[in-house]
């Protein structure tokens, strides 16, 4: 009996069709799996282990090898002594094997039982040597006439190792530890703020900033698209350079421009430390605060090199609406900032709130701006530098990334609530 | 003829301009002179109110070249006498001329400024809407001042100290004069030495070669699954067109302590192929979601008729599709170029030998007390200059490919 509509499931066409797309996407997918999905997995792993930096490198077999007891004439007895060891304090290695060539000069008598011996082959299977495990293997041995006229020394031959070293990376150690530390700490919860203040004014600032600088790269002038590559400029320019130049730039020191500029200026009495102060009491109106002075300065780097980010895109949405709806508000006598409030600002509030919402995870994620101007000093220190720094200044690898994870996790939940918020498209 | 509320904003902001130019033009003395000038603020606002009174008080018919040139020359009479004779706030008799020529200078751009604002527009009364566009025009001429000061002034900095030399520096940091008489070879003198002593050219060989070779290869991955998402049909397809993004969200800082851990085991960490693995992961994301959303711009019927001519889907993409995408194709590789060009975390954590170092991790090594400023600067200019050269020449397309991509996506 043959089935009536229409058919179900792909068709040969379809199917050699999805074929060739995988085909097409399977690289992109393999890298992007084997460098980002997989260290994400890979971070939370860590996370939960007590690793640090200097556990990287990876467990070894060491070994000093000496000749014990006087000879004098033939028959004289020794031994022969192998002090072995695990090199590393943390990680275990397995399945030992030592090999060595003795001197054939040398008669054994007798010999550690886990050893065999070849002609003048040793071969010592060791087994297991947890952390920090040292032992001696000793081989008695007497003298022949030849070693009495020609000593040989034992240390010509070196013991050779094979063994397997465990990996603190894969080993079946877990902790807790890095999680309990992060959240006790006392500057958990001014870094989050800091994050927070930092993520929050960042975006916004460049947002407005470049808002305004979109209103005035719209004018017809001569020598604007000259002014429109120097305004994109600080967003081009690498990162390194640009906070580089700030720093020399914002200097307390003598050599610094801006606090020679405003001391010539009579603004100042003395240099600021913008980079190296952490607040300044402000009373105002008999309310005294404190008013970050490094984190804000920090925030005004952040705007000054992603305001063209904005500037661009709203510049373009603007030339993109057309002329009409201004034309017919001017016959309506709306005037200029009339026609700014109710036709721009409607129009680009789309672009605006796509642009929000990128620009607030990207300045959240931001690192090497902070790193560069201030190492995260002086009450900048964001979420991402803590993550530099356990990791790499405090060399607690599984801290910096119990750090990574709480970033990761405050990011999803960004990312839900504004994907469930976010206007449905039109940007 | 009766003054109106336009002849008092223009007061103000003749006061406004007056401050603001007699302000600039004072500080740029200082930094081409490095003689100590006092900016007298208040000095050119009130100058710049009396010349603003000058200027507006004719309507704007009237207001001819001799006319505006009058107005300058009470502004400049005006700044003099209420300076005590000190119109850059240092005595005449030193760099009587410059002083002269600054201060004529401040007059007439002061003037000018006025000038522009309320050109137009009569000593009388006018409509709300009319006053709306001399307010703006004040505001769009101050933020364009200002934005370019503010954008300026650190690559101004960069350049200046990359040419000074320390103790220069540090006995007047404002003193930004040239001497020129000193010849090329001195005034480069940190550049030579950079490339001579400090392996620049290596560094810079190395920055091109990795950012050229992720161009090569992000393109290489980004185009064809581009081609996919936009064009064929299979399952998830919706799905990962829409996800791709995601992935340019994720922090690098969280992704470098794992690829810390593993390339250092696998020995891949100090080596350039470890960047060059993990760079085109980041930027294949995104230049796929540019691309992707570019080729759905291109008529699917050109490539159909491709296939009807009996060319099969690879060809297609290579013979149809790709030239058409040029403007595209460029921009993504701009755009990739500029991450890899100035990417500094992977590089800072990744590279420890010398040899292979990158730019951004040759800068962050002179970044000590031990070297002087002018090479750090002499570094951050040899690392800017390519990049922003680069994307100046292809500005427009750039500009299109970005906001093509990501807005009309």
């Amino acid at each position: 009996m043959t089935s009536s509509g229409p058919p179900k499931g792909l068709g040969p066409l379809a199917k050699r069709e999805m074929r060739f797309a995988y085909l097409l996407l399977l690289p992109t997918f393999a890298i992007v799996l084997s460098v980002v999905l997989f260290p994400l997995i890979a971070n939370l792993w860590i996370s939960f282990k007590p690793v640090t930096l200097g556990d990287l490198r990876a467990p070894s077999m060491l070994v000093n090898e000496r000749l014990m007891g006087d000879i004098v004439a033939e028959g004289d007895k020794a031994t022969l002594r192998y002090r072995v060891r695990n090199s590393s304090r943390k990680g275990d290695i397995a399945d030992v094997t030592m090999t060595d060539t003795l001197p054939a000069s040398l008669n054994v008598l007798s010999f550690d039982e886990r050893c065999t011996i070849d002609g003048t082959a040793l071969t010592c299977v060791l087994g297991d040597y947890e952390a920090r495990k040292r032992e001696d293997i000793l081989i008695e041995v007497a003298a022949t006439e030849a070693f009495i006229s020609t000593p040989e020394n034992v240390k010509s031959s070196k013991p050779v190792f094979e063994f397997v070293p465990e990996n603190v990376l894969t080993n079946n150690d877990f902790t807790l530890d890095n999680f309990r530390q992060l959240f006790k700490a006392s500057d958990f919860w001014p870094v989050l703020w800091a994050s927070l203040y930092y993520t929050i004014a960042g975006t916004v600032g460049a947002l407005i900033v470049g808002l305004f600088a979109a209103q005035l790269m719209n004018l017809a002038f001569r020598g604007r698209s000259f002014l429109r590559g120097l305004f994109l400029s600080p967003y081009v320019a690498p990162v390194i350079a640009v906070a580089l130049a700030w720093v020399l730039l914002l200097d307390p020191g003598p050599g610094g421009t801006l606090n020679a500029l405003l001391m010539q200026l009579g603004v100042v009495e003395g240099p600021i430390n913008f980079l190296g102060r952490r607040d300044i009491e402000i009373s105002l109106m008999g309310l005294s605060f404190k008013f970050p002075v490094a984190l804000t300065v920090v925030i005004i780097f952040e705007i000054w090199r992603y305001f063209p980010l904005a500037m661009l895109f709203i510049l373009a949405r603007m030339q993109s609406v057309s002329t009409d709806i201004y034309e017919a508000a001017e016959i309506d006598g709306a005037t200029p900032l009339q026609q700014f409030r109710f036709i721009s600002l409607p129009q680009l509030a789309g672009i605006m709130a796509v642009l929000f919402l990128l620009r607030f995870i990207w300045t959240f994620n931001k690192f090497d701006d902070i790193f560069l101007l201030t190492g995260g000093a002086a009450g900048t220190r964001t979420l991402t530098v803590n993550v530099y720094e356990q990791a790499f200044a405090v060399s607690n690898l599984g801290a910096g990334a119990a750090v990574a994870v709480v970033v990761f996790i405050i990011l999803l939940m960004f990312s839900v609530i504004f994907f469930k918020f976010s206007p449905e498209d039109d940007a | 003829m009766r003054l109106g509320n336009v002849f008092y904003l223009s007061l103000l902001f003749g006061a406004c301009w007056g401050a603001i130019v007699t302000l600039l033009g004072t500080l740029l003395a200082l930094f081409i002179s490095g003689e100590p000038f006092q900016p007298k603020v208040s000095a050119g606002a009130l100058a710049g109110f009396v010349s603003a009174g000058v200027l507006t008080f004719v309507p704007p018919v009237k207001r001819q070249i001799g006319w505006v040139a009058l107005s300058a020359l009470i502004f400049l009479v005006v700044l003099t006498i209420a300076t005590g004779v000190q119109p850059l706030g240092q005595p005449l008799t030193h760099f009587a001329i410059g002083q002269l020529i600054f201060s004529v200078m401040i007059s007439f751009f002061s003037v000018h400024a006025v000038h522009l604002t309320v050109r137009g527009f009569g000593p009388d009364r006018e409509k709300r809407y009319n006053l709306e566009v001399i307010g703006l025009r004040f505001l769009k001429g101050f933020g364009l001042v200002a934005f370019t000061i503010a954008v300026a002034l650190p690559f101004f900095i960069m350049v200046m100290m990359s040419l000074k030399n320390q103790q220069l520096l540090l006995s007047n940091p404002l003193d930004f004069s040239l001497d020129i008489g000193q010849g090329a070879a001195a005034l480069f003198r940190s550049y030579v030495e950079l490339f001579t002593e400090y392996h620049f050219g290596s560094y810079l060989l190395n920055s091109a070669f990795v950012s050229v070779a992720t161009v090569a290869i992000t393109l290489f991955f980004a185009v064809p699954g581009a081609y996919a998402v936009a064009r064929l049909k299979f399952p998830g397809q919706a799905f990962l067109s829409r996800s791709i993004l995601l992935i340019y969200m994720v922090p690098m800082i969280v992704l470098v302590i794992p690829l810390y851990a593993i390339f250092s085991q696998l020995g891949m960490r100090n080596t350039l192929w470890g960047l060059l693995l993990v760079y085109p992961a980041t930027t294949i994301p995104v230049a796929l979601y540019m691309l992707q959303g570019y080729f759905r711009g291109i008529p699917a019927e050109l490539e159909e008729a491709g296939l009807m001519d009996g060319l099969n889907r690879l060809s297609v993409i290579i013979k149809i599709t790709l030239p058409l995408a040029l403007p595209a194709l460029a921009s993504v590789a701009l755009y990739v170029f500029m991450i890899a060009w100035n990417e500094f975390l992977f590089a800072f954590m990744f590279l420890d030998n010398v040899d292979i170092y990158t730019l951004s991790r040759g800068i962050a090594e002179l970044n000590n007390a031990e070297v002087p400023r002018q090479h750090l600067m002499a570094g951050a200019v040899i690392a800017t200059v390519p990049v922003l050269a680069l994307f100046l020449w292809f500005e427009r397309f750039l500009v299109a490919g970005l906001t093509a991509g990501s807005v009309k996506g």
